[in-house]
């Protein structure tokens, strides 16, 4: 495979020596003459000095033989242009784009770059589920955000603790996927039985997870 | 008619002015507080301190009832994003961006946004101005 990434920060870098060390072919782009020198004494000769929102930097990059380009810059409108480039101009099939600031999402989203990854997101995700066992993690949005798959965890006064999966007041456009008890996966059917202590991970569509919340997590 | 300027530079300050000295109201969007001193002081238009790709600062501009936006901040862009949440999203029916990349603005106007580039329109000008034109032949 070979991957382009557009910003040699810390996630640009980490992501370029991950993907070498599975084998794969690298090229990172780094706006900063300086910094693209310290870069290349850590990866080697696999860093381009240059603009990676600017086309020729782009077109010389080798973009189009190029099967995903990631762009984790720190300049949303930086990622979201180089992505939209990468799709739209030199047909690359897989882009991934970081997103600074989360209320940006939309926008990506909106302007066809489906595929992204914000770190503010992720980190407040993994709090709301330290904080409290009725939230709704998104694992991952399909259809550009359309449909989510997300994973809820039952508490104790969940009102589907001890219910089967019939019994739940389940919003329509939701398919439960699987029930994680412990290290156990249970596919489920209709009559499985769902505990507290488990995490559901169901497909359900936008606009649904509320509903999905009340009916499997607590209050 | 209502207008969004995104950018108060020399273009987006000047282009303000003019607009507003002609009767229509004028927003503009500015994230460096500094960037305000090219406004005349007489500009009585809205001034929204922000950046124009944030729709937060967008919706507090206006955009759902602006009936143009202008994207003249001097980052290429920013320019080209904020214009197609413009076009896009809230589908302001006259939507202007600058882009001081010709290529940039090649690839955009491809996309379908409509974009102006100043480095093209001063070329251009420059060209047609030197006598070597008429002959066909260099110096």
């Amino acid at each position: 495979m070979y991957a382009i990434i557009v910003g040699g920060g810390k996630i640009g870098f980490y992501l370029a020596r991950t993907l070498l060390d599975d084998g794969h072919e690298v090229l990172l782009i780094e706006k900063d003459a300086d910094h693209t020198h310290r870069l290349e004494e850590g990866l080697g000769d696999v860093v381009m000095h240059g603009n990676g929102a600017d086309v020729r930097v782009l077109e010389r990059s080798g973009i189009g033989r190029a099967d995903v380009v990631v762009a984790v810059t720190g300049y949303d409108e930086d990622n979201l242009v180089v992505c939209q480039m990468a799709k739209r101009k030199f047909g690359t099939k897989r882009v991934v784009a970081r997103v600074n600031n989360p209320l940006n999402e939309d926008t990506f989203r909106m302007l066809g770059i489906d595929a992204t990854v914000s770190s503010t997101r992720i980190i407040y995700s993994l709090l709301e589920e330290e904080v409290g066992s009725n939230t709704l993690v998104c694992l991952a949005a399909l259809a550009r955000g359309r449909l989510e798959i997300v994973e809820v965890s039952l508490s104790n006064e969940s009102p589907a603790a001890n219910k089967a999966v019939k019994e739940l007041r389940l919003p329509v456009d939701c398919i439960l996927m699987s029930v994680i008890r412990g290290d156990e996966i249970i596919v489920p059917r209709g009559d499985t039985v769902v505990k507290a202590g488990d995490a559901i991970v169901a497909l359900v569509r936008q606009g649904g997870q509320e509903s999905l919340r009340k009916a499997i997590g607590a209050s | 008619m209502r207008v969004i300027i995104i950018g108060c530079g020399r273009v987006g300050a000047d282009l303000a002015a003019t607009l507003e000295s002609e009767g229509h109201e004028v927003t503009v969007v500015e994230k460096d507080r500094l960037a305000l001193v090219h406004l005349p002081e007489a500009f009585q238009g809205r001034i929204i301190l922000g950046t124009g790709i944030d729709d937060a600062v967008l919706r507090r501009a206006g955009i759902e009832t602006a009936d143009a936006v202008v994207a003249v901040t001097n980052l290429d862009n920013t320019n080209v994003v904020a214009a197609q949440i413009a076009k896009e999203k809230y589908k302001v029916k006259t939507v202007l961006a600058r882009t001081f990349d010709p290529r940039l603005q090649e690839i955009y106007r491809e996309f379908g946004l409509e974009t102006i580039c100043p480095t093209d329109i001063t070329v251009k000008l420059i060209h047609d101005s030197l006598p070597a034109k008429a002959s066909g032949k260099g110096a």
